[in-house]
């Protein structure tokens, strides 16, 4: 019971630390301020949930279970309203989404789709 | 070689503590000096607190059957020398705000030409 | 982190710069507890990388946002600084080494700290202890420092109130609660677990990292959340300012108050074992008290702060019909 614990720990860790990195990663390498928020605000709350799970597995004491799922729920409340917070800033200070990079693409991909289905 | 291991971490804060020297001094901007004023004092609190830590021992909290903790002076030196510096920082930008207010920059080069600028009018005037 | 120091230096951008310096303080602050300084640690998240850049970024609002190239070369600036750097390093070759035992500082006045804390005041937390009973001059000196800096604060950057400014933001505020549903609705019902959290700190601090300090600023980013999200006036509505500069005082008076009482009951000044009949009730009593004291002039001076620091930026902007 024990060696299956503290295996099951160390996996959530693991998944939330490469959740982590993931995120870093599409911080730097998105083109646009909106998807690199989305890239920051959805890994990040579910690096947070997934490390959460594997430290209250590591230590299953009813005391810090309970603090570690008050922890839970408070990041899963507040983080995606600070990428909110973020995202509406920018919203509202006319930010431009990067929008004509994904129509050329669809307008090249639907070009050649039109060519091939007709053809 | 355990010199080094015993010593890098008085020459990290050393190497911090300049950083945050030359940013005081080097820049004329003066929220940027108080930056680096922070800097500065974030790396003595460093410094302090890795002074007190003893290998092997847990936090000062007391519990049962632990005999080796770390030592708690440095802990509540630096806890009032955090508190001290948010305060001297707020201090020190509301008199930003009061001098942009006065004078319209913030650069200190040109604050300086400014009082000096105005130092020599008002001897023209007195002349 | 001496990557960090070096992009402060080097960025021109001062938002950029203030954002750098928020995340200083919270990798120092994860500095302190793998160096087991937890309420250090607890204290410098919450201070260094919460307050510090919110004071800073609203400066950085009203004075401008790009930083003019340096007039002069700073090579005298570097010469000084290396000269100063290898002064330094050639003085820690006396030191102990990192992490030893028998260094200098673990052998006079902390062994004793640390063993008799439980017997002589029965507060498992030995840096509560010592930060209150047996350096309790000294945050007396710290309180004294923090209510200072909220007069000062008073003093440079208050603004009369004037009732039909009030009647014109007001309206904005309300205008604007469409735009902002979803963080109003959200961040509201996160304020109350907030606020219970910070007292939750205050008294919990015999038993685990916290204290006065770290409550108070707890208490006070909830409420300055409120401003943020619903407007200066209505937070002012909340929590008047005669109401929160009476708060700041008191905390004081509160401290100053234990150790005259404690002179009065035949004990020295902030000597807390004379408050009750069994000296270790009576270290609890007194180390309640002046933690209650301690965080009440933090959270009220912190409020101050940034109340005067938004009050000022609605000023600027309403006489000069626009932003700088």
């Amino acid at each position: 019971m024990e060696g299956v614990l503290s295996l099951l720990s160390a996996f959530f860790l693991l998944i939330g630390s490469f959740l982590c990195l993931s995120g870093g990663v599409g911080i730097l390498r998105f083109p646009d301020f909106y998807t690199r928020m989305h890239a920051a605000g959805v890994t990040d709350t579910l690096a947070a949930t997934m490390i959460l799970i594997g430290l209250m597995l590591q230590n299953p004491e009813m005391l810090v279970i309970i603090k570690l799922i008050l922890i839970l729920l408070m990041t899963l409340f507040i983080s995606p309203a600070a990428s909110h917070a973020l995202g509406q800033a920018a919203a509202l200070n006319n930010l431009p989404p990067l929008v004509d990079l994904h129509i050329k693409d669809l307008e090249s991909a639907s070009a050649s789709g039109d060519k091939t289905s007709k053809s | 070689m355990t010199m080094i291991l015993g010593l890098y971490n008085y020459w990290v804060v050393i190497v911090l503590m300049m950083i945050g020297f030359y940013i005081i001094i080097a820049h004329g901007h003066l929220i940027k000096k108080i930056i680096g004023l922070n800097i500065f004092q974030t790396s003595v609190f460093i410094f302090y607190i890795s002074v007190g830590k003893v290998e092997g021992a847990t936090a000062p909290i007391w519990q049962e059957g632990i005999i080796l903790y770390s030592n708690p002076l440095p802990h509540v030196l630096i806890l009032t020398a955090i508190v001290v510096g948010i305060a001297t920082t707020a201090l020190g930008l509301a008199l930003i705000i009061r001098i942009k207010e006065a004078y319209g920059v913030i650069d200190e080069d040109e604050i300086q030409a400014m009082d000096n600028q105005a130092m020599v009018n008002q001897d023209k005037e007195h002349q | 982190m001496v990557g960090i120091a070096l992009a402060v230096n080097q960025i021109k951008d001062m938002f950029a710069v203030v954002m750098l310096a928020g995340i200083y303080g919270l990798v120092s602050a994860s500095f302190f507890v793998a160096m087991d300084a937890v309420d250090v640690a607890f204290t410098e998240a919450s201070v260094g990388a919460g307050i510090s850049t919110l004071l800073m970024l609203t400066t950085v609002a009203m004075t401008g946002r790009t930083e003019h190239e340096a007039s002069h070369k700073p090579l005298l600036a570097l010469i000084l600084v290396a000269i100063t750097g290898g002064l330094l390093i050639y003085g820690t070759f006396d030191m102990p080494y990192f992490g030893s035992a028998d260094a200098a500082v673990h052998n006079h006045v902390a062994p004793r700290y640390i063993y008799d804390s439980m017997k002589e005041i029965g507060v498992p937390n030995m840096v509560t202890s010592v930060l209150a009973s047996y350096r309790g001059f000294d945050t007396f000196g710290e309180v004294t420092v923090i209510f200072t800096a909220g007069i000062g604060v008073l003093a440079l950057l208050s603004v009369a109130q004037r009732p039909k400014d009030d009647a014109a933001i007001e309206a904005i505020n309300d205008s604007m609660h469409e735009k902002h549903l979803i963080l109003r609705v959200a961040i509201k019902t996160m304020i109350p677990f907030i606020l219970l959290y910070a007292f939750y700190v205050q008294f919990h601090g015999d038993y685990g990292p916290g204290g006065g300090f770290q409550a108070g600023v707890i208490f006070a980013a909830a409420i300055i959340m409120y401003a943020m999200l619903f407007g200066l006036s209505a937070a002012r509505r909340v929590i008047t300012q005669p109401f929160v500069q009476l708060l700041s005082a008191l905390g004081v008076l509160l401290y100053g108050s234990v150790g005259v009482v404690s002179m009065i009951n035949g004990g020295s000044f902030l000597d807390y074992s004379v408050l009750a009949a069994d000296p270790i009730a009576g270290q609890h009593l007194g180390i309640l008290i002046i933690e209650l004291g301690v965080g009440l002039t933090v959270a009220s001076v912190m409020i101050i702060i940034f109340f005067s620091f938004s009050a000022r930026r609605e000023y600027q902007q309403a006489n000069k019909g626009g932003s700088l």
